[in-house]
Protein backbone atom coordinates (compact mmCIF):
# COMPACT_ATOMS: atom_id res chain seq x y z
CA UNK A 1 0.00 0.00 0.00
CA UNK A 2 1.82 3.44 -0.63
CA UNK A 3 1.80 5.78 1.60
CA UNK A 4 3.12 8.55 -0.43
CA UNK A 5 1.75 12.08 0.54
CA UNK A 6 2.65 15.63 0.32
CA UNK A 7 4.31 16.73 3.32
CA UNK A 8 1.84 19.28 4.28
CA UNK A 9 -0.57 16.07 4.29
CA UNK A 10 1.85 14.10 6.68
CA UNK A 11 2.24 17.02 8.94
CA UNK A 12 -1.35 17.73 9.44
CA UNK A 13 -2.08 14.39 9.81
CA UNK A 14 0.52 12.99 12.16
CA UNK A 15 2.18 16.43 14.21
CA UNK A 16 -0.34 17.46 16.52
CA UNK A 17 -0.12 20.69 19.21
CA UNK A 18 1.09 18.85 22.45
CA UNK A 19 3.22 16.11 20.69
CA UNK A 20 6.79 14.97 21.73
CA UNK A 21 8.52 14.93 18.33
CA UNK A 22 11.95 13.62 17.47
CA UNK A 23 13.41 15.19 14.47
CA UNK A 24 16.01 12.67 13.50
CA UNK A 25 19.95 12.86 12.23
CA UNK A 26 23.49 13.34 14.13
CA UNK A 27 24.47 16.54 11.80
CA UNK A 28 23.41 14.53 8.56
CA UNK A 29 19.70 14.46 6.98
CA UNK A 30 18.05 16.57 9.80
CA UNK A 31 14.56 17.03 8.22
CA UNK A 32 14.46 20.57 7.62
CA UNK A 33 11.71 20.60 5.54
CA UNK A 34 9.68 18.88 7.77
CA UNK A 35 10.56 21.36 10.47
CA UNK A 36 9.73 24.13 8.15
CA UNK A 37 6.77 22.65 7.51
CA UNK A 38 5.75 22.21 11.37
CA UNK A 39 6.10 25.91 11.89
CA UNK A 40 3.78 27.29 8.57
CA UNK A 41 1.20 24.82 10.20
CA UNK A 42 1.05 26.42 13.69
CA UNK A 43 2.13 23.62 15.26
CA UNK A 44 2.01 24.58 19.37
CA UNK A 45 3.42 22.85 22.78
CA UNK A 46 5.82 20.20 21.65
CA UNK A 47 8.12 18.89 23.48
CA UNK A 48 11.18 18.96 20.80
CA UNK A 49 13.52 15.93 21.60
CA UNK A 50 17.22 15.24 19.53
CA UNK A 51 20.43 14.74 20.69
CA UNK A 52 21.36 17.79 19.26
CA UNK A 53 18.63 20.19 18.51
CA UNK A 54 20.55 22.02 15.75
CA UNK A 55 19.41 24.94 13.56
CA UNK A 56 16.30 22.88 13.43
CA UNK A 57 14.68 23.18 16.63
CA UNK A 58 16.21 26.61 16.88
CA UNK A 59 14.23 27.62 14.39
CA UNK A 60 11.14 25.71 15.28
CA UNK A 61 11.71 27.60 19.18
CA UNK A 62 11.92 30.95 17.64
CA UNK A 63 8.65 30.32 15.87
CA UNK A 64 7.10 29.64 18.77
CA UNK A 65 6.40 25.61 18.76
CA UNK A 66 7.95 24.44 22.07
CA UNK A 67 7.46 23.76 24.72
CA UNK A 68 10.20 22.01 25.82
CA UNK A 69 13.11 20.32 24.67
CA UNK A 70 15.10 17.32 25.42
CA UNK A 71 18.08 17.15 24.36
CA UNK A 72 22.00 16.08 24.91
CA UNK A 73 24.27 18.70 23.45
CA UNK A 74 22.79 22.36 22.98
CA UNK A 75 25.43 23.94 20.59
CA UNK A 76 25.44 25.62 16.80
CA UNK A 77 27.73 22.49 15.77
CA UNK A 78 31.40 23.81 14.84
CA UNK A 79 29.95 27.18 15.52
CA UNK A 80 29.25 27.87 19.10
CA UNK A 81 26.01 28.67 20.91
CA UNK A 82 22.60 27.41 20.06
CA UNK A 83 21.63 31.21 20.73
CA UNK A 84 17.60 31.04 20.94
CA UNK A 85 17.00 27.99 22.88
CA UNK A 86 19.76 28.95 25.14
CA UNK A 87 17.93 32.46 26.14
CA UNK A 88 14.74 30.89 26.20
CA UNK A 89 15.84 28.61 29.07
CA UNK A 90 17.96 31.25 30.54
CA UNK A 91 15.33 33.28 30.87
CA UNK A 92 12.99 30.38 31.62
CA UNK A 93 10.62 30.65 29.05
CA UNK A 94 11.37 26.84 28.14
CA UNK A 95 11.80 23.53 29.89
CA UNK A 96 13.98 21.41 29.64
CA UNK A 97 15.24 18.06 30.47
CA UNK A 98 18.96 17.01 29.32
CA UNK A 99 20.92 13.79 29.02
CA UNK A 100 24.72 12.55 27.44
CA UNK A 101 24.43 11.89 24.31
CA UNK A 102 24.69 8.11 25.03
CA UNK A 103 21.82 8.78 28.17
CA UNK A 104 19.51 10.19 25.10
CA UNK A 105 20.58 7.37 22.96
CA UNK A 106 20.29 4.84 24.94
CA UNK A 107 16.72 6.22 25.94
CA UNK A 108 15.71 5.64 22.37
CA UNK A 109 17.12 2.63 21.87
CA UNK A 110 14.83 1.40 25.09
CA UNK A 111 12.06 2.76 23.41
CA UNK A 112 13.13 0.88 19.83
CA UNK A 113 13.56 -2.65 21.45
CA UNK A 114 10.19 -2.06 23.93
CA UNK A 115 12.00 -2.12 26.81
CA UNK A 116 10.92 0.44 30.04
CA UNK A 117 14.62 1.79 30.64
CA UNK A 118 18.40 0.81 29.83
CA UNK A 119 21.55 0.52 31.65
CA UNK A 120 24.26 2.08 31.43
CA UNK A 121 28.00 2.24 33.24
CA UNK A 122 28.74 4.94 36.00
CA UNK A 123 30.69 7.79 34.63
CA UNK A 124 31.16 9.80 37.88
CA UNK A 125 29.38 12.90 36.63
CA UNK A 126 26.91 12.45 39.60
CA UNK A 127 25.97 16.31 39.05
CA UNK A 128 23.69 15.48 36.31
CA UNK A 129 21.86 12.87 37.74
CA UNK A 130 21.15 15.47 40.62
CA UNK A 131 19.57 17.73 38.05
CA UNK A 132 17.74 15.17 36.34
CA UNK A 133 15.19 12.85 38.29
CA UNK A 134 14.91 10.05 35.50
CA UNK A 135 18.45 9.32 35.74
CA UNK A 136 18.57 6.68 38.05
CA UNK A 137 20.36 3.87 39.86
CA UNK A 138 20.17 0.24 39.89
CA UNK A 139 22.27 -2.54 41.13
CA UNK A 140 23.09 -4.94 39.05
CA UNK A 141 21.13 -8.34 40.22
CA UNK A 142 24.30 -10.26 39.09
CA UNK A 143 27.53 -8.31 39.67
CA UNK A 144 25.98 -6.33 42.66
CA UNK A 145 27.39 -3.15 41.83
CA UNK A 146 25.47 0.02 40.74
CA UNK A 147 24.60 0.75 36.86
CA UNK A 148 22.65 4.00 35.59
CA UNK A 149 19.12 3.79 34.15
CA UNK A 150 17.31 6.40 31.46
CA UNK A 151 13.95 5.63 30.62
CA UNK A 152 12.63 4.79 27.49
CA UNK A 153 11.98 7.15 25.17
CA UNK A 154 8.94 6.01 22.94
CA UNK A 155 8.11 9.80 21.06
CA UNK A 156 4.54 10.41 19.35
CA UNK A 157 5.96 11.17 16.24
CA UNK A 158 9.62 10.58 14.54
CA UNK A 159 10.75 12.27 11.66
CA UNK A 160 13.38 10.85 9.79
CA UNK A 161 14.87 11.60 6.06
CA UNK A 162 16.14 9.33 3.95
CA UNK A 163 18.45 9.13 0.72
CA UNK A 164 15.74 6.39 -0.70
CA UNK A 165 12.68 4.84 0.12
CA UNK A 166 9.82 2.81 -2.04
CA UNK A 167 6.13 4.16 -1.70
CA UNK A 168 5.79 1.96 1.48
CA UNK A 169 8.46 3.26 3.61
CA UNK A 170 10.79 0.47 3.43
CA UNK A 171 14.26 2.87 3.62
CA UNK A 172 17.62 2.88 2.54
CA UNK A 173 20.39 5.28 4.25
CA UNK A 174 23.79 5.59 4.36
CA UNK A 175 26.77 8.24 5.81
CA UNK A 176 26.32 8.65 9.21
CA UNK A 177 23.47 6.58 10.24
CA UNK A 178 23.15 8.40 14.32
CA UNK A 179 19.78 7.38 15.56
CA UNK A 180 17.12 7.23 13.15
CA UNK A 181 16.89 3.56 13.04
CA UNK A 182 16.14 3.80 16.78
CA UNK A 183 14.28 7.01 16.16
CA UNK A 184 11.56 5.23 14.32
CA UNK A 185 11.25 2.31 16.03
CA UNK A 186 10.62 4.03 19.15
CA UNK A 187 8.24 6.34 17.96
CA UNK A 188 4.09 5.77 17.30
CA UNK A 189 4.23 7.86 14.30
CA UNK A 190 6.56 7.82 11.43
CA UNK A 191 6.87 10.28 8.70
CA UNK A 192 9.31 9.74 6.88
CA UNK A 193 10.92 12.20 3.61
CA UNK A 194 12.99 11.17 0.99
CA UNK A 195 15.37 12.08 -1.92
CA UNK A 196 14.34 9.69 -4.28
CA UNK A 197 11.15 7.67 -4.25
CA UNK A 198 12.52 4.30 -5.90
CA UNK A 199 10.84 1.07 -6.98
CA UNK A 200 10.43 -1.35 -4.23
CA UNK A 201 13.17 -3.74 -6.35
CA UNK A 202 16.14 -1.39 -5.73
CA UNK A 203 15.02 -1.52 -2.24
CA UNK A 204 15.43 -5.26 -2.17
CA UNK A 205 18.31 -5.07 -4.46
CA UNK A 206 20.03 -4.26 -1.15
CA UNK A 207 18.59 -5.14 1.61
CA UNK A 208 21.58 -4.57 4.09
CA UNK A 209 20.67 -1.05 3.28
CA UNK A 210 17.30 -0.92 4.35
CA UNK A 211 17.39 0.50 8.35
CA UNK A 212 13.14 0.89 8.34
CA UNK A 213 10.80 -1.75 7.27
CA UNK A 214 8.00 0.42 5.81
CA UNK A 215 5.35 -1.35 8.26
CA UNK A 216 6.61 0.94 10.65
CA UNK A 217 6.58 4.11 8.77
CA UNK A 218 2.70 6.52 8.71
CA UNK A 219 3.70 8.50 5.70
CA UNK A 220 6.18 8.55 3.06
CA UNK A 221 7.29 11.62 1.41
CA UNK A 222 9.30 12.78 -1.64
CA UNK A 223 11.27 15.87 -0.91
CA UNK A 224 14.57 16.56 -2.48
CA UNK A 225 17.03 18.88 -0.58
CA UNK A 226 15.23 18.63 2.30
CA UNK A 227 18.29 18.63 4.74
CA UNK A 228 19.47 21.83 3.45
CA UNK A 229 21.65 23.52 5.57
CA UNK A 230 22.72 19.72 6.87
CA UNK A 231 23.17 17.50 4.24
CA UNK A 232 22.43 14.04 2.29
CA UNK A 233 25.56 11.68 1.62
CA UNK A 234 26.26 11.33 -2.19
CA UNK A 235 23.58 14.31 -2.60
CA UNK A 236 24.60 17.83 -1.52
CA UNK A 237 26.77 19.27 0.95
CA UNK A 238 27.15 20.79 4.47
CA UNK A 239 26.15 24.42 3.77
CA UNK A 240 28.75 25.96 6.63
CA UNK A 241 28.30 28.68 5.16
CA UNK A 242 24.60 29.14 6.76
CA UNK A 243 25.15 27.74 10.22
CA UNK A 244 28.42 30.54 10.52
CA UNK A 245 25.11 32.83 9.02
CA UNK A 246 22.45 31.90 11.44
CA UNK A 247 25.05 33.01 14.27
CA UNK A 248 24.31 36.42 13.24
CA UNK A 249 20.53 36.12 12.51
CA UNK A 250 19.75 34.67 15.76
CA UNK A 251 21.55 37.38 17.51
CA UNK A 252 18.20 39.19 17.62
CA UNK A 253 14.74 38.53 17.11
CA UNK A 254 13.75 41.17 14.09
CA UNK A 255 16.60 39.33 12.20
CA UNK A 256 15.17 36.10 13.12
CA UNK A 257 11.50 36.98 12.26
CA UNK A 258 12.57 38.11 9.11
CA UNK A 259 14.03 35.48 8.06
CA UNK A 260 11.53 33.20 9.24
CA UNK A 261 9.08 35.35 7.05
CA UNK A 262 11.21 35.40 4.16
CA UNK A 263 12.52 31.71 4.58
CA UNK A 264 9.64 29.38 5.64
CA UNK A 265 6.34 31.52 5.87
CA UNK A 266 7.34 32.87 2.58
CA UNK A 267 7.52 30.04 0.57
CA UNK A 268 5.45 26.90 0.01
CA UNK A 269 7.14 24.52 0.19
CA UNK A 270 10.85 22.65 0.29
CA UNK A 271 10.89 23.18 -4.05
CA UNK A 272 10.14 26.72 -3.77
CA UNK A 273 13.13 27.52 -1.07
CA UNK A 274 15.40 25.60 -2.79
CA UNK A 275 14.69 27.22 -5.88
CA UNK A 276 15.22 30.44 -3.53
CA UNK A 277 18.04 29.53 -2.77
CA UNK A 278 19.47 29.82 -6.02
CA UNK A 279 21.51 28.25 -8.74
CA UNK A 280 25.26 29.29 -6.88
CA UNK A 281 24.21 27.96 -3.97
CA UNK A 282 22.98 24.86 -4.65
CA UNK A 283 26.39 24.93 -7.24
CA UNK A 284 28.66 25.64 -4.13
CA UNK A 285 27.07 22.30 -2.36
CA UNK A 286 27.16 19.69 -5.11
CA UNK A 287 29.21 16.97 -4.84
CA UNK A 288 31.44 14.79 -7.03
CA UNK A 289 30.75 11.02 -7.26
CA UNK A 290 32.31 8.74 -5.22
CA UNK A 291 30.89 5.00 -6.44
CA UNK A 292 30.71 2.15 -3.58
CA UNK A 293 31.86 -1.34 -5.29
CA UNK A 294 28.40 -3.45 -5.68
CA UNK A 295 28.15 -6.39 -3.73
CA UNK A 296 27.07 -10.08 -4.37
CA UNK A 297 24.08 -11.52 -3.20
CA UNK A 298 23.93 -14.39 -5.00
CA UNK A 299 20.72 -15.58 -6.63
CA UNK A 300 19.38 -18.70 -4.97
CA UNK B 1 67.78 26.75 17.42
CA UNK B 2 65.55 28.08 15.49
CA UNK B 3 63.40 31.91 15.50
CA UNK B 4 60.30 30.27 14.09
CA UNK B 5 56.92 31.99 14.81
CA UNK B 6 54.00 30.47 15.95
CA UNK B 7 50.79 31.49 18.05
CA UNK B 8 49.57 29.60 21.29
CA UNK B 9 47.01 27.91 19.09
CA UNK B 10 49.63 25.96 17.35
CA UNK B 11 52.00 25.46 20.10
CA UNK B 12 49.12 23.58 21.55
CA UNK B 13 48.18 21.24 18.97
CA UNK B 14 51.94 20.57 18.23
CA UNK B 15 52.35 19.77 21.73
CA UNK B 16 48.89 17.56 22.00
CA UNK B 17 49.96 15.72 18.64
CA UNK B 18 52.94 14.55 20.30
CA UNK B 19 51.20 12.85 23.39
CA UNK B 20 49.69 10.67 20.58
CA UNK B 21 51.13 7.28 20.15
CA UNK B 22 51.42 5.09 16.91
CA UNK B 23 48.17 2.88 17.33
CA UNK B 24 46.29 4.72 19.24
CA UNK B 25 42.54 4.42 18.10
CA UNK B 26 41.94 7.97 19.46
CA UNK B 27 37.89 9.51 19.71
CA UNK B 28 38.42 12.78 18.03
CA UNK B 29 36.98 16.38 18.32
CA UNK B 30 36.29 19.34 15.44
CA UNK B 31 38.77 22.08 15.74
CA UNK B 32 42.04 21.71 17.62
CA UNK B 33 41.92 18.14 18.59
CA UNK B 34 41.02 17.00 14.68
CA UNK B 35 44.13 19.16 13.87
CA UNK B 36 46.09 17.90 16.87
CA UNK B 37 45.27 14.20 15.51
CA UNK B 38 45.60 14.58 11.98
CA UNK B 39 48.94 15.95 12.23
CA UNK B 40 50.48 12.97 14.93
CA UNK B 41 49.21 10.56 11.91
CA UNK B 42 51.33 12.56 9.83
CA UNK B 43 54.39 12.50 11.74
CA UNK B 44 55.04 10.10 13.90
CA UNK B 45 51.45 7.90 14.44
CA UNK B 46 50.49 6.86 11.01
CA UNK B 47 48.92 4.18 12.37
CA UNK B 48 46.21 6.31 14.64
CA UNK B 49 42.96 4.90 14.08
CA UNK B 50 40.71 8.38 14.03
CA UNK B 51 37.07 7.71 15.57
CA UNK B 52 34.29 10.62 15.59
CA UNK B 53 31.27 10.62 17.80
CA UNK B 54 29.29 10.69 14.74
CA UNK B 55 29.89 7.20 14.07
CA UNK B 56 32.55 7.28 11.63
CA UNK B 57 35.70 5.13 12.28
CA UNK B 58 39.15 5.14 11.07
CA UNK B 59 37.82 8.20 9.30
CA UNK B 60 40.51 9.93 6.60
CA UNK B 61 39.53 13.39 5.92
CA UNK B 62 40.13 14.81 2.52
CA UNK B 63 39.54 18.32 3.90
CA UNK B 64 39.40 19.89 7.22
CA UNK B 65 35.99 18.87 8.89
CA UNK B 66 33.95 21.85 10.29
CA UNK B 67 31.26 19.94 12.40
CA UNK B 68 31.32 16.62 13.85
CA UNK B 69 29.36 15.44 10.80
CA UNK B 70 31.43 16.37 8.15
CA UNK B 71 30.47 13.76 5.15
CA UNK B 72 34.26 14.37 4.34
CA UNK B 73 34.95 12.02 7.61
CA UNK B 74 32.83 9.23 6.60
CA UNK B 75 34.01 8.66 2.41
CA UNK B 76 36.35 6.68 2.50
CA UNK B 77 36.78 5.35 6.33
CA UNK B 78 36.71 2.19 7.48
CA UNK B 79 33.22 1.74 9.17
CA UNK B 80 30.41 3.87 9.98
CA UNK B 81 28.15 2.91 12.94
CA UNK B 82 24.86 4.00 14.59
CA UNK B 83 25.42 6.37 17.91
CA UNK B 84 24.06 3.56 19.87
CA UNK B 85 26.91 1.43 18.61
CA UNK B 86 29.73 4.20 19.04
CA UNK B 87 28.98 4.61 22.36
CA UNK B 88 28.62 1.34 23.85
CA UNK B 89 30.66 -1.46 21.45
CA UNK B 90 33.48 1.13 21.02
CA UNK B 91 33.30 3.55 24.52
CA UNK B 92 31.66 1.52 27.10
CA UNK B 93 33.78 -1.76 25.80
CA UNK B 94 36.49 -0.51 26.22
CA UNK B 95 37.93 0.18 22.83
CA UNK B 96 39.20 3.88 22.65
CA UNK B 97 42.68 4.42 23.51
CA UNK B 98 42.73 8.25 23.63
CA UNK B 99 39.66 11.14 24.20
CA UNK B 100 39.79 15.07 23.88
CA UNK B 101 38.21 16.72 26.20
CA UNK B 102 37.37 20.32 26.45
CA UNK B 103 35.17 22.83 28.33
CA UNK B 104 34.75 26.47 30.00
CA UNK B 105 36.31 25.47 33.18
CA UNK B 106 38.69 23.18 34.10
CA UNK B 107 39.38 22.03 37.98
CA UNK B 108 41.89 21.27 39.99
CA UNK B 109 41.36 17.47 40.21
CA UNK B 110 40.87 17.59 36.31
CA UNK B 111 37.10 17.51 36.55
CA UNK B 112 35.73 19.03 33.64
CA UNK B 113 32.41 21.69 33.32
CA UNK B 114 30.52 22.25 29.86
CA UNK B 115 26.57 22.63 31.62
CA UNK B 116 26.81 25.98 33.04
CA UNK B 117 28.49 28.72 34.99
CA UNK B 118 26.27 29.71 38.10
CA UNK B 119 25.60 27.62 41.09
CA UNK B 120 21.39 26.80 40.19
CA UNK B 121 21.21 24.32 37.67
CA UNK B 122 17.58 24.98 37.50
CA UNK B 123 18.29 29.14 36.59
CA UNK B 124 21.58 29.17 34.74
CA UNK B 125 23.54 32.26 34.59
CA UNK B 126 24.97 30.97 31.60
CA UNK B 127 23.86 27.92 29.76
CA UNK B 128 26.94 25.73 28.08
CA UNK B 129 26.24 22.94 25.29
CA UNK B 130 26.42 20.31 27.60
CA UNK B 131 27.83 16.95 27.59
CA UNK B 132 27.31 15.69 24.40
CA UNK B 133 29.63 12.65 24.20
CA UNK B 134 32.39 13.94 26.76
CA UNK B 135 30.21 12.44 30.07
CA UNK B 136 31.81 8.79 28.50
CA UNK B 137 34.80 10.19 26.77
CA UNK B 138 35.96 11.18 30.30
CA UNK B 139 35.06 7.88 31.89
CA UNK B 140 35.82 5.37 29.35
CA UNK B 141 38.63 5.99 27.31
CA UNK B 142 41.65 4.56 28.66
CA UNK B 143 42.95 8.23 28.50
CA UNK B 144 41.90 11.95 28.10
CA UNK B 145 44.10 15.17 27.04
CA UNK B 146 42.44 18.39 27.20
CA UNK B 147 43.52 21.69 25.14
CA UNK B 148 42.92 25.07 26.83
CA UNK B 149 44.52 28.25 26.57
CA UNK B 150 45.76 28.67 30.34
CA UNK B 151 43.51 31.36 32.12
CA UNK B 152 42.73 31.96 35.79
CA UNK B 153 39.06 31.88 34.70
CA UNK B 154 39.24 28.21 32.80
CA UNK B 155 40.98 27.18 35.96
CA UNK B 156 38.82 27.67 38.63
CA UNK B 157 39.26 25.51 42.10
CA UNK B 158 36.35 23.74 41.32
CA UNK B 159 33.86 23.61 38.30
CA UNK B 160 30.30 25.35 39.37
CA UNK B 161 28.95 21.43 37.60
CA UNK B 162 30.68 18.37 36.49
CA UNK B 163 30.11 17.40 33.24
CA UNK B 164 32.70 15.14 33.40
CA UNK B 165 34.97 13.44 35.85
CA UNK B 166 38.62 13.96 35.86
CA UNK B 167 39.59 12.38 39.08
CA UNK B 168 36.54 13.86 40.63
CA UNK B 169 37.63 14.56 45.06
CA UNK B 170 41.01 13.22 44.37
CA UNK B 171 42.94 9.91 45.17
CA UNK B 172 40.55 6.93 44.47
CA UNK B 173 37.94 9.52 43.16
CA UNK B 174 37.75 7.30 39.84
CA UNK B 175 37.91 3.77 41.21
CA UNK B 176 34.98 4.39 43.82
CA UNK B 177 32.55 5.59 41.05
CA UNK B 178 33.46 2.28 38.93
CA UNK B 179 35.19 4.07 36.06
CA UNK B 180 37.45 2.26 33.28
CA UNK B 181 39.45 4.76 31.60
CA UNK B 182 42.28 6.51 33.70
CA UNK B 183 41.25 9.93 33.43
CA UNK B 184 42.78 13.24 32.02
CA UNK B 185 46.10 12.48 31.88
CA UNK B 186 47.43 15.99 30.66
CA UNK B 187 46.07 19.01 29.87
CA UNK B 188 48.09 21.33 27.51
CA UNK B 189 47.78 24.98 27.63
CA UNK B 190 49.67 27.49 25.94
CA UNK B 191 52.05 27.54 29.05
CA UNK B 192 52.95 24.39 29.31
CA UNK B 193 51.55 20.40 30.54
CA UNK B 194 49.06 20.04 33.46
CA UNK B 195 49.67 16.49 34.43
CA UNK B 196 47.67 14.61 37.79
CA UNK B 197 50.55 14.34 40.60
CA UNK B 198 49.80 11.28 42.97
CA UNK B 199 46.57 12.51 44.80
CA UNK B 200 44.64 13.35 41.13
CA UNK B 201 45.82 16.63 41.71
CA UNK B 202 47.00 18.87 38.42
CA UNK B 203 50.57 20.11 39.07
CA UNK B 204 52.37 22.10 36.55
CA UNK B 205 54.95 19.27 34.67
CA UNK B 206 56.34 20.95 31.79
CA UNK B 207 57.01 24.51 30.01
CA UNK B 208 56.81 25.35 26.71
CA UNK B 209 60.47 26.99 25.79
CA UNK B 210 60.22 30.96 26.83
CA UNK B 211 57.66 30.32 29.31
CA UNK B 212 57.71 30.66 33.14
CA UNK B 213 56.14 28.80 35.79
CA UNK B 214 55.22 32.19 37.92
CA UNK B 215 53.04 32.68 34.46
CA UNK B 216 51.48 29.48 34.68
CA UNK B 217 50.63 30.16 38.78
CA UNK B 218 49.38 33.27 38.37
CA UNK B 219 47.09 32.35 35.52
CA UNK B 220 45.73 29.56 37.60
CA UNK B 221 43.13 29.17 40.22
CA UNK B 222 44.01 26.96 42.84
CA UNK B 223 47.88 26.82 44.20
CA UNK B 224 49.11 25.13 41.19
CA UNK B 225 52.18 22.74 42.36
CA UNK B 226 55.27 22.53 40.46
CA UNK B 227 56.71 19.00 39.89
CA UNK B 228 59.97 18.50 41.24
CA UNK B 229 61.33 17.47 38.36
CA UNK B 230 59.84 20.10 35.79
CA UNK B 231 60.83 20.15 31.87
CA UNK B 232 60.71 22.00 29.21
CA UNK B 233 58.90 20.31 25.70
CA UNK B 234 60.54 20.30 22.32
CA UNK B 235 60.24 23.21 20.33
CA UNK B 236 57.98 23.45 17.75
CA UNK B 237 59.05 22.33 14.26
CA UNK B 238 59.21 23.56 10.90
CA UNK B 239 57.64 20.51 9.98
CA UNK B 240 54.88 20.52 12.28
CA UNK B 241 54.06 24.26 11.15
CA UNK B 242 54.07 23.39 7.74
CA UNK B 243 51.76 20.49 8.02
CA UNK B 244 48.94 22.60 9.95
CA UNK B 245 49.59 25.58 8.35
CA UNK B 246 49.82 24.19 4.35
CA UNK B 247 48.27 20.55 4.89
CA UNK B 248 45.50 21.16 7.50
CA UNK B 249 44.38 23.82 8.07
CA UNK B 250 45.01 26.10 4.88
CA UNK B 251 42.63 29.04 5.42
CA UNK B 252 43.50 29.35 9.30
CA UNK B 253 39.72 28.71 10.17
CA UNK B 254 40.98 26.89 13.31
CA UNK B 255 44.95 28.06 13.41
CA UNK B 256 43.92 31.70 14.02
CA UNK B 257 41.14 31.17 16.29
Amino acid sequence: MSKLQPLSEAISRFVHDGDTVYAAGFTHLIPFAAGHEIIRQGRQDLTLARATPDLIYDQMAAAGCARKVIFSYMGNPGVGSLRIVRAEIEAGRLEWEEYSHFGMISRLQAGAAGLPFMPMNQTGATDLEAANPDIRRLTDPYSGKEVITVPALNPDVAIVHVQRADAQGNAHLWGIIGEQKEAAFAAKRVILTAEEIVDEAIIRSDPNRTLIPGFIVSAVCHVPFACHPSYAQGYYDRDNDFYLKWDKISESPDSVKAWLDEWVYGVKDRQEYQQKLGEETLERLRVPPLQSVPINYGRY
Amino acid sequence: MTNLTYSSTELMIVNAARLLRNGDVVFVGVGQPNLACNLAKRTHAPDLVMIYEAGIIGAEPARLPLSIGDPTLVSGSLSVVSMYDIFANYLQRGNVDVGFLGGAQIDKYGNINATLIGTDYAHPKVRLPGSGGAQEIAAWANRCYVITPHQKRRFPEKCDFITSAGYLDGKGGRERAGLRGRGPVAVVTDIGLLEPDETGELALTALHPGKTAEEAIANTGWALKVAANLRFTEPVTEKELRILREELDPTGIYLKS
